[in-house]
């Protein structure tokens, strides 16, 4: 098939369509407008719905609305503005509502910058709304990887029933990359495959088939029941959905750690260094939640490697994920800025060096 | 021996766990009634609020959501939008429609979305045990205005029929009560006529209900239909707001 060069966010986008989505709820924000933008013309193409919402607050609950139904819809923001959607986040997960948000990250706190930035991992896998939920999340590297995922994204929601989250950055949105598109899904709501969506329930039906789509379980013994049941699909997703790639690991003595556009970063650190002679590999997980930890612990657990080194554009929020792994077996470092800037290949080069000079 | 009066199938047989004197019961009923009387055969969905009906779902014999506290308009735009030929109503609180949720019911309204909302005013936040509402009255003592509403600190009442009604794409706006037989007939009949605007597609419709709440009022049933005439009905005219479907 032919590769065509495309801008990240219109790609993204357009494979939603491709994978089946038909409701599209969002607002603007950068730097993913041009998904919207793209939605609000191609929806209409497809007889799908594009609806630019008063807020993300909005977007979010017409989601919760138009999945209850059955359909496959999508919303996608950056940081601020997926901050405001946590709160139909967590009625989705707890209504085990299928759906896939996108969150292409800019600077933070606040209104931080619009550049590409790492800052909301914390945000999108250990919580971000109320209450005990997961999110399958995943950090593509490239726009390729964002499209393949996209394809299988909502067929993973259904099977989980749980929302799926995109944690791209910026640069993923706003750069561009050729890219093979795949063929379009033909998608339509299947009751018998839904069991619990909205279809058209009519007195005189099993009662016990009626649709409600809700989250609250007031008594606390049938709450109970009901976390039961979402801890049993995150304990299911834990044994199956992990993602991750290495590159050259085998013989590392230094691994990285990093993901989404950062590991590509990583990557030509790791043949930079190979070519001084240095050995280092780099662990990627694409998948962040589940996270890889067992693949991890395994690839740093080989006897030659001496040294870990996580590096992202936040604080070092997946290094704490890195150090669970581990979980102390080797020394841990980690190297990265806040906000929206970028570590550069010498940058990480050095703090390798310093690490070596350690041994 | 005839049949004169049967309890509508639109309603479950669970309980309502409303208080004694509650309007919440009555406005259910007219509610599924009206449903009742248009046979949609299964082609209907509702959106229950967070306030003291966050149960609807267990009493409306239909599709329901339940949704956060004021998102049921955002969370049936997007039912109405995935499924167009089927009836969508919202049944919200004033805490629910005219506070938290004020961004989504305006919004609604001014798309133009297909729906038609249910506003139940009782003035006050009655899950919560009774604090001050957007909607409560001037003086009006709540647990969070012990000495009544004071217009200087926190405006007055708000009046969210005049205001949807301003809002060029809203449809029909009605303001009713259900303190006596005339005005539940007359509710109904709003109600409905809600219900059919929508299956005809035209544009936004909102039924505002004044309710009582004789527990957090702390009053007796019929005290509080007393206080609703005396108090609520003068400051909330009833009648219609806008009626872009009225015969000239
Ligand atoms: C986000 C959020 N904030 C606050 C609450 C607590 N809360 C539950 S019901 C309610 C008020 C409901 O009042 P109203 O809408 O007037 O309905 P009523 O109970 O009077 O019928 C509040 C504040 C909540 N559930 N969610
Ligand atoms: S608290 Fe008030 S609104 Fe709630 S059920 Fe009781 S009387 Fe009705």
């Amino acid at each position: 098939m032919a590769l065509t060069l495309m801008k990240g966010s219109e790609a993204i986008a357009e494979a939603a369509i491709r994978a089946g989505a038909r409701f599209f709820f969002g607002y603007p924000i950068t730097p993913q407008t041009e998904i919207p933008e793209y939605m609000s013309a191609r929806m209409p193409e497809v007889g799908g719905c594009y609806l630019q919402a008063e807020s993300e607050v909005a977007a979010i609950n017409m989601v919760y609305g138009a999945a209850g139904t059955g359909a496959r819809v999508i919303t996608s923001s950056s940081s601020p503005g997926v901050s405001l959607k946590q709160e139909g986040i967590s009625y989705c997960a707890g209504a085990q509502l299928p759906c896939v948000i996108l969150n292409v990250m800019r600077g933070g706190p606040g209104l931080g910058s619009i550049q590409a930035s790492q800052g909301d991992y914390f945000q999108g896998v250990k919580g971000g709304g109320n209450g005990d939920y997961h999110m399958l999340t995943y950090a593509p590297a490239s726009i390729q990887e964002a499209i393949n995922i996209m394809m299988f994204a909502f067929d993973k929601a259904e099977k989980y029933r749980m929302p799926v989250l995109f944690l791209a950055d910026g640069i993923i949105a706003q750069m561009m990359e050729p890219v093979e598109m795949p063929e379009m899904v033909e998608y339509k709501v299947d009751p018998e495959k839904k069991p619990w969506a909205a279809t058209g329930w009519k007195p005189g039906d099993d009662p016990a088939k009626r649709a409600v789509i809700n989250s609250l379980f007031i008594n606390t013994e049938e709450l109970s029941a009901h976390t039961d049941v979402l801890q049993a699909g995150y304990a299911e997703a834990r044994k199956n959905e992990q993602m991750w790639e290495t590159y050259k690991t085998e013989d590392a003595e230094i691994v990285l750690t990093a993901f989404g556009t950062v590991a590509r970063i990583a990557k030509t650190v790791v043949d930079e260094m190979r070519a001084q002679g240095i050995k280092v590999g780099l662990f990627r997980p694409i998948a962040v939640w589940p996270y890889p930890y067992e693949p991890l612990a395994a690839t740093v657990g080989q006897p030659g490697v001496k040294a870990v080194l996580d590096v992202e554009v936040n604080e070092g929020q997946m290094l704490e994920d890195v150090k669970l792994a581990i979980n102390g077996a080797k020394p841990v470092h980690f190297f990265g800025h806040c906000g929206s800037l970028f570590p550069t290949t010498e940058e990480i080069r050095n703090k390798i060096l310093e690490i070596k000079e350690g041994f | 021996m005839a049949v004169v009066f049967e309890k509508t199938n639109l309603l479950t047989d669970k309980q309502f766990h409303y208080c004694p004197g509650c309007n919440h019961g009555i406005i259910h009923r007219l509610v599924a009634e009206a449903l009742d009387e248009l046979h949609l055969d299964g082609n209907v969905v509702g959106v229950a609020p967070v306030g003291c009906s966050v149960f609807a779902y267990d009493y409306f014999n239909c599709d329901m959501f339940e949704a956060a506290h004021g998102r049921a308009p955002a969370v049936a735009t997007g039912i109405k939008r995935a499924k167009p030929d089927t009836l969508v109503f919202t049944y919200q609180g004033d805490g629910d429609l005219a506070s938290i949720g004020t961004a989504e019911i305006v919004h609604a309204a001014h798309r133009g979305e297909k729906i038609s909302t249910i506003f139940v005013n009782n003035a006050i936040y009655g899950m919560t045990g009774g604090q001050m509402a957007p909607t409560t009255l001037i003086g009006q003592r709540t647990t969070t205005s012990p000495n009544g509403r004071d217009e200087a600190w926190c405006g007055a009442p708000i009046k969210m029929s005049e205001m949807l009604a301003a809002v060029p794409d809203s449809y029909y706006i009605e303001r009713c009560a259900v303190n006596n037989n005339a005005n539940i007939i007359k509710t109904k009949k709003a109600i409905k006529k809600a219900f059919q605007y929508q299956l005809e597609g035209k544009g936004f419709c909102m039924v505002e209900v004044l309710s009582t709440c004789p527990t957090n009022w702390g009053l007796s049933p019929v005290e509080a239909l007393k206080w609703l005439e005396d108090n609520m009905i003068p400051y909330y005219p009833l009648g219609v707001y806008k009626d872009k479907g009225a015969t000239k």
